[in-house]
């Protein structure tokens, strides 16, 4: 998930580095005022009433509200962009899971069944719904979205996308029995030559 | 009287019997106590061994180590033993060891209850264990996701280890939580109110609400999936009305609060220890319990964010990811008020102090990591990588495991009456505090590079080889330490020499007692004026010994200890506790056969355990009943109080209304997994609903009405001096007809047909249930009014019985009609 391959994947890296940055310096500044505490000059002056507000109403309510309050806006507004909505452009494909294969299907290209490995056109969204036959498990193509699972009586949609033609690991991520590390999945990425001659059950 | 004279007297009174007797029959806090600690640490060492054997597995890449399924046991078992088995009998442990002392008393308010949640742990741990041994341990992940464990993907009996050995193990948890609930609010010193009460009292009495609202719905959950495995009932199954996602609802509304009613007795531990080592008093007394208060109150509100990834809409993710970060906030301010409070002080660098500092290090990361994975694109991204584990170890070792060893050895001159003389434990120290980081950093880069948690390898090219070994060299190191650990306490414990009485020069009363404590705590009862009684009177100990206080020796012969007006702390009640006795283990193992029979399916022995333990329960009662009224007794001082059996409301009112509001969120977790059902699953709604006619209507009607006014007609009567033995009657016989009503409920379905029919199964057997216990109540305090055990003044009994009976007519109602409805609108 560090190496994105997709809008999705980028957008949710960049968040993870801001909030590696944020955490780290908020690490840091705790840290400091803990040794400091320690230094030998021993206590500090203040009333009892002063250092409450410093320490309780400042850095315990007002500090973290206001670094929370920013991080929940900014998360909002990235989950709302990651989420599958309508557009032009959008491939539709389905994704069945079970003990222990995917199964594709494609709208394009009603009939056609991939087994273990889904291919999409590059450069356009694609929106995967995603099921299951027997027990959970999760849908995830860490270099290109996040992950939703496949709850058995349920559909979830996942938006996905990749910028450039290739193959892309995919595994299920949830628990699902003993062939669960070998569950994975590939995503073909296809420029669109060949994915019109995937459409077209050309062999790709 | 002199000191030693009271010491002699007391100890005939409150000793446990000598030899290994003594362990089976003691009902002593501070025996049952250490019983506790050393179990779970017992445990501790297992669910280690377990992490250790993970930890090889996935030091080399394709190890042939393990292969998937006993790997699946290994990490199931290793979680499941370090929550259920590990950290909350530990807090258990700590809770039932300190309080009373912490509070003045003498012992807790249910010393029989105590020891049967002890024996109860004992025993359903040792199920569990013996699955691990046999080989045929849960095999699921310790939150156990149906349909992976439900009858048709694990149809071994390693599931039913798991839920029938765990809601085993769940009645101690409840037990205690009762226990510490009651003691805190009632079981103090005199003077001692609600803003006195040493800040440990206030993070107890939290966690313990915490567990009797946060267990019931795992208890239920578990209920439901052993029946769907059992006998085909399928809560969980998308074909027949169920929906997998329920467990995740219920296993997640216990489970996040489980991480906080973790977290607060760690955080309670800092409280007292950090102002003490700082040799200052804790900035922001009402600002820390306000911040438990609502940390408390918020975990309940954030279970959906194990669920981002289920496909609840985004902005219904986005109210939990508020409330997820927004628990952050009274988590920074205890923080925050800690640090203040070291700025405040003059902090010495003593062992204890270490680790407090190590758990400010990781638990803040955790917390930090905490927030991110709360985020929820990002938690789209790690969610079931190890990033999440690793997030999930800084928070419990750092949050929990870290300031559990620093009370340790603030407490360890306490529970051994020695003073620390060999140094291992610093080299431990050091040896744990950075090795975890190295452990525990490196699996945090795994996860973000794309391991998954709980595959049993990887390959040699994959990116997260180096660092799983990295990880691996610093869990053994760790495992080091904490064994360095163990040797340092038993070495010190066994052989150090004699410290002296309150070595930390700390302010409160567990340190006014001499060391290892008397099985009585203390002499007689002080009278508190301040939250650090010891600094405002340095002499208290002495006073104490001598008898100054109240209900100094034991002059009647007989286990006393006062109870108090909740807010005040002004003495009420004399309560004459029982003495020792087997019962608490003859109970735990009679319900123990329950467990037995239900988990190798013969039925046959389920009835017969439940009579034993049903009779069992009433000589349990029986023996606090008295055949007069005592009238007000001396407790010194001039005052003159009624005993706790002379009174409306005994310590077992109390118990009672908790356990009454436990069972209240049950049924409500019950009905929220029914109106799931009816809106989320698929196939609803049912081929056909229940239609009732107007017997079954009228019986529960007449049956209820019956109850509650012949409870309430035999409250009058017996506060007029008259014996209630027909209005006793009525509430049998309407206990008997809403029982009635139930079984036409099952009659009229089919379990196994439908969702909709499961639940109208369990739900009438919930009202069979509970208005079956208070129509056996009612004969008990029937045949307790027949022997004269009854009276104006003992009328506790008959009070305890109201709140089970309207209990059970409002919960038989409104869960019949809720079945009945939508019979009745179509």
């Amino acid at each position: 998930m560090l190496d994105p391959a997709g809008p999705a994947a980028e957008t949710i890296a960049r968040l993870w580095w801001i909030m590696l940055a944020g955490g780290g310096a908020i690490f840091v500044l705790v840290m400091a005022l803990l040794l400091l505490a320690f230094r030998e000059s021993g206590a500090e002056a203040g009333a009892g009433a002063r250092r409450e507000r410093v320490w309780i109403l400042g850095l315990g309510l007002g500090f973290p509200l206001t670094v929370l309050a920013a991080l929940l806006a900014s998360a909002l507004w990235v989950g709302e962009r990651l989420l599958p909505r309508p557009a032009p452009e959008v491939v539709g494909v389905g994704a069945v899971a079970r003990q222990w294969d995917w199964r594709f299907t494609y709208d394009d290209a009603p009939g056609r069944v991939t087994r273990g490995v889904l291919h999409i056109p590059a450069g356009r969204p694609v929106d995967v719904r995603i099921t299951t036959e027997d027990v959970i498990h999760s849908f995830w193509a860490p270099r290109l979205a996040g992950k939703i699972d496949a709850i058995p009586g349920h559909v979830n949609v996942l938006r996905l996308e990749a910028w450039a033609p290739g193959d892309y690991a995919g595994a299920s991520s949830e628990y699902n029995g003993p062939g669960y590390l070998g569950h994975g999945f590939i995503v073909r990425a296809h420029d669109p030559e060949a994915w019109r001659a995937f459409l077209a059950d050309a062999p790709t | 009287m002199s000191a030693i004279r009271l010491h002699k007297a007391l100890g005939r009174v409150w000793a446990s019997e000598p030899g290994w007797r003594g362990w089976l029959t003691t009902v002593n806090h501070t025996d049952l106590g250490r019983m506790f600690l050393f179990v779970a640490a017992l445990y501790f060492v297992i669910g280690g061994i377990l992490a250790m054997l993970i930890r090889a597995q996935l030091a080399s890449p394709r190890s042939a180590f393990m292969g998937p399924e006993v790997y699946a046991q290994v990490f199931t078992m290793h979680g499941t033993i370090m929550m259920f088995l590990f950290a909350i009998p530990l807090f258990e442990g700590v809770a039932v060891y300190l309080l009373p002392k912490l509070l003045g008393s003498r012992d807790l308010a249910f010393p029989r209850l105590t020891a049967y949640g002890f024996w109860c742990y004992a025993f359903g741990g040792a199920m569990l264990i013996f699955a691990l041994l046999a080989g045929i341990a849960p095999d699921g992940g310790w939150f156990m996701y149906p349909p992976l464990t439900g009858p048709i993907y694990a149809p071994g009996i390693n599931t039913d280890f798991w839920l029938i050995g765990i809601t085993f193990v769940e009645i101690s948890a409840i037990c205690a939580a009762v226990e510490i609930t009651v003691t805190v609010l009632r079981c103090r010193a005199p003077g001692m109110s609600l803003d006195r009460m040493p800040i440990f009292g206030w993070y107890a009495l939290v966690t313990a609400v915490m567990i009797l609202t946060g267990f019931p719905p795992l208890i239920l959950g578990s209920i439901l999936l052993e029946l769907e495995r059992a006998f085909g009932m399928p809560f969980f199954q998308v074909a027949e009305g169920g929906d997998s996602l329920l467990w995740q609802h219920l296993f997640w509304l216990f489970g996040h609060p489980e991480v906080y009613i973790i977290f607060l007795p760690a955080a309670g531990i800092v409280s007292t220890v950090l102002p003490v080592l700082a040799r200052t008093t804790l900035l922001g007394y009402g600002w820390i319990v306000a911040a438990a208060v609502s940390l408390g109150v918020l975990s309940f509100g954030l279970w959906v964010h194990h669920m981002f990834t289920t496909g609840i809409p985004h902005m219904g993710l986005a109210f939990f990811s508020a409330a997820s970060t927004l628990v952050a906030v009274p988590t920074a301010v205890q923080i925050f008020a800690w640090i203040g409070t070291l700025w405040k002080g003059r902090p010495a660098l003593r062992l204890p102090m270490l680790w407090l500092l190590s758990f400010f290090a990781t638990f803040v990361i955790g917390g930090l990591t905490g927030v991110m994975v709360a985020v929820v694109p990002f938690d789209w991204q790690v969610h079931d990588t190890h990033f999440i584990v690793a997030h999930l170890h800084y928070v419990l070792v750092g949050g929990f495991v870290f300031p559990m060893l620093a009370g340790l050895y603030y407490w360890l001159p306490h529970l051994t009456g020695r003073r620390r003389f060999f140094r291992i434990g610093e080299i431990a120290f050091w040896l744990v505090a950075v090795s975890f980081h190295v452990t525990f950093l490196a699996v945090h880069w795994a996860g973000l590079l794309g391991q998954r948690r709980r595959t049993f390898t990887f390959g040699p090219d994959d990116a997260w080889s180096l660092l799983n070994l990295v990880a691996s060299i610093g869990s053994f190191v760790l495992a080091i330490g904490f064994a360095l650990v163990i040797l340092d306490v038993l070495v010190n414990a066994l052989i150090a020499a004699r410290g002296t009485r309150n070595p930390w020069g700390a302010g409160t009363l567990e340190w006014a007692m001499p060391t290892p404590p008397a099985a009585y705590n203390f002499a007689s009862l002080p009278e508190v004026a301040d939250r650090d009684p010891l600094w405002a009177d340095p002499d208290l100990p002495v006073r104490i010994a001598r008898g100054e206080g109240y209900l100094a020796g034991a002059e009647r012969g007989r286990r006393e200890i006062l109870a108090v007006d909740v807010a005040s702390g002004r003495p009420v009640q004399v309560v004459v506790l029982p003495g020792n006795t087997a019962l608490p283990i003859a109970m735990s193992a009679a319900t123990g056969g329950i467990f037995l029979g239900l988990l190798l399916k013969t039925y046959w022995l389920v009835p017969l355990a439940a009579l034993v333990v049903a009779a069992m329960a009433i000589r349990w009662v029986w023996c606090l009943g008295t055949d007069a009224d005592a009238g007000p007794q001396a407790v010194g001082h001039g005052l003159r109080l009624p005993l706790a059996s002379d009174s409306a409301d005994p310590p077992g009112w109390w118990g009672s209304l908790f356990l009454i509001g436990t069972s209240l969120t049950l049924f409500g977790s019950l009905l929220f997994g029914y109106a799931f059902l009816w809106t989320v699953a698929p196939n609803w709604p049912p081929p056909s609903y229940l239609h009732s006619g107007w017997a079954s209507p009228a019986l529960a009607g007449i049956g209820s009405l019956l109850a509650c006014l012949g409870i309430r007609l035999a409250q009058r009567r017996l506060r007029r001096g008259r014996l209630p033995l027909v209005p006793l009657g009525a509430v049998t016989a309407g206990c008997g007809a809403l029982v009635a009503a139930a079984v036409t409920v099952m009659a009229g379905t089919s379990h196994d047909a439908h969702a909709y029919d499961a639940v109208a199964w369990v739900l009438a057997g919930h009202a069979i249930l509970h208005a079956g216990v208070p129509g056996l109540m009612s004969l008990v305090v029937l045949a307790a009014a027949l022997r004269a055990r009854l009276s104006a003044a003992r009328s506790g009994p008959v009070h305890v019985l109201r709140l089970w009976t309207d209990h059970a007519a409002a919960v038989t109602v409104i869960g019949l009609v809720a079945i009945w409805l939508p019979g009745w609108l179509t």
